[in-house]
C-alpha cells in the first residue's frame, strides 16, 4: 500500500465523510444562494388586472419594483425623442395603465405589440417603467435559437 | 419539388421507425440480419432527409412563395447570403434542420465507430433513429415544412431584420449542431445501460463526441453572444434569457462531466454519476428544444406559439421517464471500482467541481422555471432575472475557477504535504501578489479582485503545469525547451488542450469582471456638437456629432450618423450607427426600424454607439454612449477555448509509451507505459498498479 498518512487532513474521519461534509456545504451554499437570491431579487409578474386587484387590496403594491405583461394600447404611443421619453397605454383588455419610460425602447416595440413592463405603479397611477421588453408581433416570427 | 420533399418525409419517417425497431429487436435478439438492416436504415433515413432539405432550399432559392415557410420567412430581395439561413429561421424548417443533421451524425457514428465498439451499434441506430423520427412526426403532423398556401403571393413577408446579420448564418447552426451531437453520447449510453456492457468502454466510445458537442455548443453561444452584443436591444452579450439558459444547461452538464470522465479512467468511480450526466445533458437539449418552441416562458427568441410545444413535452417526458427506469434497473451493475481516499486528492477535487457544475445548472434551471413554478405552486408568478442569477452565480462561478487552478496541483488518490507546498508555493503566491497590486491601484470591487486574483493563481498554475513538462522533456529527451514545450503539447493533447481551455475561462471571467466598470452616457446633439464620456481606464473620451446621411440600399432605407471620437484630445477615428427601414421589393417599409450599433473594439475598453433617433426629423439626434471595458477579451478568451478544444480533439498524435516518470507534478509515480490508445487519442489508462509505487 501507499505511504503512510501524513498531514492535518488525514486525520481519523474517513475521506468519505469529509467529502460528504464539503458536499453538504457546496449544496448548502447553493440552496442559501437561490433562496436568498429568490427573495431579494424576485418580482412579481402581473397583468394588469392582477395588478389592480391587489394594489386596491394592498396599497403596499404602490411603488413596489414587478413587472407587468400587456398589450399596447394602439394608438396611445407618444415618443419625445429629445428627451428620451416614451408615454404608452398598455391593457390585457379589462384594466390599462399608462406606462412612462425614459431610454431607448427595443427595435420591437410598435404600438401594437405586446410588452412586458419593468417597473413601479407611483400613487398617481402610472406606471414608471426601467424597462420595455417587446414580443414580436403575429406577423413574423422572433429569433429562433435552438 | 414541395411533393418530393413531403414524400420523402414520408419515407424518412418510415425508414426511422423501422431503423428503431430492428435496431432494438436486433439487438435484444443478437440477430445479424436485422442488426445489418438497421444500420442500413440509417443510411436511408440520411438520404431522405437530405431530399428534403435540399427540396426545401431549392424552394427557398427559386422563390416560390406558394409553400407557406417560404413566403413567410423570406422575400425576392433578400440577400442571398441569408437565404440559405431561412432554412432554420423558422419553427418549421428548423426541425428538418434538426432531423437532418442527426441523420448525418448517426451516419457518421455508424461508419467511424471502431471495431472494438461494434456491439453497441444496433442500439445506437435504433435510438438516434428514432429521435429523428420524432423531429419528423413533428413535422408530418403538426409543423410541416412543405405546407402550401391556398395561393401564390407576389412576394414574401421577408426575413425579421434582426436576423439579418452574420451571426443568423453561424450562431444557429453551431448552436444546433451542439445539441444533435449530444444524441450520440445519450445512444451510447442507452446502449450500454441495454447490453449491460457498463464497462469504461461506452465512454472510451463517446469522449471524442462529447468533445465535439461540447464544442459546437461552446462555440454556438460565444457567437450568440458577439451577436446579441452588436445587436441593440438584446441586452449586451448576456442577459439571462430563458433560451440562453437553455443552451447553457448542456453547456455545463457537458463540462462536468468533461471532468468526471477522467475520474472513471483513471480510478474507476463516478460510473453512476457518469451515466446520469449523459442522459441529464440528453434530457436538458430537448428541455432547451421545448422552451424555445413551446412558448410556455417568455423571452426574445421564442418561436411563436403553438402545438409543436405538447410534441416536445411528451417527448421529453417519455426521454426522461424511460431513461430514468432503464438507468434504475442497471444501478446494480455500476458500482465503483475504488473508495475515495483523501478529500485531499485529485478525484476529491473533480468531485467538488462536479458539484459545482451541477450547483449552477440546477440554480440557471431553477431561476428559468421559477415563474412557471411559482404560479404552479402558489398561484402567483414571480420571475427573477439576471440579479438572481449574478448573485447565485458569480460565487458558484468563482469557486469554480479556484478549484481550476486547485485542482491539476492535487496527486490522484492522496496528495502528501511535500507535494502541496511544491505544488502550491508559485501560484498561490502569483495570486496574492495579483490582489495586492490590484489593491495598491485602487481597485475596490470586491468581485473584481477575486476574479483577477484567482485568475492570476490559476494561470500560474498552469504556466508551472507547462514549465514543468517542458523541462521534465528537456532534461530527459534532450530537446530545446521550445521543442520540448510543443512535443508536450501535442503528446498529451487531452491534458494540456484542458489547460489552455482553462486559460481561456481566466480571460473570460476577467472580462465578466470587467463590465462592472462599464460607463455610459445619453445626449441629445446637433451637427458639431460633442459629448464626452470619462472612461473606467482613466480617459476622457469625447464624442462629436458630424451629421447625418440618408441613402437606399439593397433591401433598406438607412439613415447613419457619422461620430468623431477623440480620446484625451487625440483622434481615434470615426465610427458610424444606423437606422435602418427594412422595405420590400416595390419600396414598402417591411417590420419596424432596427438599429445598427457602431462599435470601436479595443484592448482595454469598447466604445460602443447607438443612434437612438432624429429629433422631428432635423439632424439633431439622439445617441447613447456605452463604454464598455475588456469585451475584446470575450472574443480572444472564445478563440483561446475553441483553440485548445480543437487541440483536445485532433485526432492521431500520440505516439506510445513515454518512459520514465511520467511528468512532474504527480504527488504519484505512474509506472511506465501507462498511456495507451483509443480512437487515435492518447489517454492514461485506468492505472490498478498504482498500489505499487
Amino acid at each position: 500500500m501507499g505511504r503512510p498518512p501524513e498531514g492535518w487532513y488525514n486525520t481519523s474521519m474517513k475521506a468519505g465523510t469529509k467529502f460528504a461534509l464539503g458536499a453538504i456545504l457546496i449544496v448548502g451554499a447553493v440552496g442559501y444562494l437561490m433562496a436568498s437570491g429568490i427573495k431579494q431579487t424576485g418580482q412579481y409578474f402581473l397583468t394588469p388586472s392582477e395588478l389592480a386587484q391587489r394594489v386596491s387590496a394592498d396599497p403596499s403594491f404602490y411603488d413596489l419594483g414587478m413587472k407587468i405583461g400587456a398589450r399596447v394600447v394602439p394608438g396611445t404611443v407618444e415618443k419625445e425623442t429629445a428627451t428620451q421619453t416614451l408615454r404608452f397605454h398598455i391593457t390585457d383588455g379589462t384594466v390599462s395603465y399608462p406606462v412612462v419610460f425614459k431610454g431607448l425602447p427595443p427595435d420591437t416595440f410598435t404600438d401594437s405589440v405586446e410588452v412586458v413592463v419593468e417597473g413601479r405603479l407611483q400613487k398617481d397611477g402610472i406606471i414608471h417603467a426601467t424597462d420595455v421588453l417587446a414580443k414580436c408581433g403575429s406577423r413574423y416570427e422572433s429569433v429562433p435559437k435552438a | 419539388m414541395t411533393l418530393l420533399g413531403h414524400l420523402s418525409l414520408w419515407l424518412a419517417f418510415l425508414v426511422g421507425l423501422w431503423g428503431a425497431i430492428t435496431g432494438f429487436v436486433g439487438g435484444a435478439q443478437r440477430r445479424a440480419d436485422l442488426q445489418q438492416s438497421a444500420r442500413h436504415a440509417t443510411f436511408a433515413l440520411c438520404v431522405a432527409l437530405l431530399v428534403a432539405v435540399f427540396s426545401l432550399e431549392y424552394a427557398i432559392f427559386t422563390h416560390d412563395f406558394s409553400v407557406a415557410y417560404v413566403a413567410g420567412r423570406t422575400s425576392r430581395n433578400l440577400p442571398t447570403f441569408y437565404l440559405w439561413s431561412a432554412l432554420y429561421s423558422g419553427q418549421e424548417g428548423s426541425l428538418l434542420f434538426w432531423a437532418a443533421v442527426l441523420s448525418i451524425f448517426g451516419v457518421i457514428v455508424q461508419t467511424l465507430t471502431s471495431r472494438r465498439h461494434r456491439a453497441y451499434l444496433p442500439y445506437v441506430a435504433a435510438v438516434t433513429s428514432l429521435v429523428a423520427t420524432f423531429f419528423v412526426t413533428v413535422m408530418l403532423f403538426t409543423a410541416n415544412p412543405f405546407q402550401r398556401l391556398p395561393f401564390t403571393p407576389l412576394d414574401g413577408n421577408g426575413m425579421n431584420p434582426q436576423l439579418q446579420n452574420p451571426g443568423m448564418v453561424f450562431h444557429p447552426p453551431m448552436l444546433y449542431l451542439g445539441y444533435i451531437s449530444i444524441t450520440i453520447p445519450f445512444a451510447f449510453a442507452i446502449a450500454a445501460l441495454l447490453t449491460k456492457k457498463l464497462d469504461t468502454d461506452w465512454l472510451v466510445a463517446v469522449r471524442k463526441w462529447t468533445i465535439v458537442s461540447w464544442l459546437f455548443l461552446s462555440v454556438g453561444l460565444l457567437i450568440g453572444m458577439w451577436w446579441a452584443y452588436v445587436e441593440l436591444g438584446w441586452g449586451g452579450y448576456w442577459a439571462w434569457d430563458p433560451v440562453e439558459n437553455a443552451a447553457l444547461l448542456p453547456w455545463l452538464v457537458l463540462t462536468a462531466f468533461l471532468h468526471s470522465v477522467m475520474v472513471q479512467e483513471k480510478r474507476g468511480m463516478l460510473k453512476k454519476w457518469n451515466l446520469a450526466l449523459i442522459l441529464g445533458a440528453f434530457v436538458l437539449s430537448i428541455f432547451g428544444t421545448f422552451i424555445t418552441r413551446s412558448g410556455v416562458i417568455a423571452s426574445v427568441h421564442s418561436f411563436t406559439q403553438s402545438r409543436v410545444g405538447y410534441y416536445f413535452l411528451v417527448f421529453l417526458v417519455l426521454v426522461t421517464v424511460g431513461s430514468a427506469v432503464l438507468y434504475a434497473t442497471r444501478l446494480p451493475l455500476l458500482e465503483a471500482d475504488a473508495k475515495l481516499e483523501s478529500m485531499v486528492s485529485r478525484e476529491a477535487s473533480f468531485l467538488f467541481n462536479n458539484l459545482l457544475f451541477i450547483g449552477l445548472a440546477f440554480s440557471v434551471l431553477w431561476g428559468t422555471l421559477f415563474p412557471i413554478l411559482s404560479e404552479a405552486i402558489r398561484g402567483t408568478k414571480i420571475t427573477v432575472g439576471p440579479p438572481f442569477f449574478n448573485q447565485v452565480n458569480i460565487p458558484l462561478g468563482l469557486a469554480l475557477l479556484l478549484l481550476t487552478g486547485i485542482g491539476p496541483l492535487i496527486a490522484w488518490r492522496r496528495a502528501s504535504t511535500s507535494n502541496l507546498q511544491r505544488q502550491f508555493a508559485v501560484p498561490a503566491t502569483t495570486g496574492v501578489f495579483v490582489l495586492l497590486i490590484l489593491l495598491v491601484a485602487g481597485m475596490r470591487d470586491v468581485g473584481a479582485l477575486l476574479t483577477f486574483s484567482i485568475g492570476g493563481f490559476v494561470l500560474a498554475t498552469v504556466s508551472q503545469e507547462f514549465a514543468r513538462g517542458a523541462r521534465a522533456r528537456h532534461r530527459q529527451y534532450n530537446e530545446p525547451l521550445p521543442l520540448a514545450l510543443v512535443n508536450l503539447l501535442s503528446r498529451n493533447r487531452r491534458r494540456y488542450g484542458g489547460y489552455i481551455v482553462h486559460v481561456a475561462m481566466v480571460l473570460l471571467f476577467g472580462a465578466f469582471a470587467g463590465m462592472a466598470f462599464k460607463t455610459e452616457t445619453q445626449a441629445t446633439l446637433r451637427p458639431g456638437e460633442t459629448a464626452t464620456l470619462k472612461g473606467p481606464d482613466g480617459h476622457v473620451y469625447a464624442f462629436t456629432h458630424l451629421g447625418i446621411s440618408q441613402y437606399n440600399a439593397l433591401n433598406r432605407q438607412v439613415t447613419a450618423a457619422l461620430v468623431d471620437v477623440t480620446r484625451d484630445g487625440k483622434p481615434l477615428g470615426r465610427m458610424r450607427t444606423e437606422k435602418r427601414q427594412h422595405v420590400d421589393a416595390l419600396g414598402r417599409p417591411t417590420f419596424e426600424p432596427s438599429t445598427e450599433v457602431g462599435i470601436m473594439s479595443g484592448l482595454r475598453v469598447d466604445l460602443y454607439i447607438v443612434l437612438a433617433g432624429l429629433v422631428n426629423g432635423t439632424e439633431q439626434a439622439v445617441f447613447r454612449f456605452t463604454i464598455n471595458p475588456l469585451v475584446w477579451w470575450v472574443w480572444f478568451g472564445g478563440f483561446v477555448l475553441v483553440l485548445g478544444g480543437l487541440i483536445v480533439l485532433w485526432p492521431g498524435g500520440a505516439p506510445l509509451a513515454i518512459k520514465g516518470p511520467r511528468q512532474a507534478g504527480y504527488g504519484v509515480k505512474l509506472e511506465p507505459e501507462t498511456v495507451g490508445r483509443y480512437d487515435g487519442m492518447t489517454v492514461e489508462q485506468p492505472d490498478r498498479r498504482i498500489d505499487n509505487v
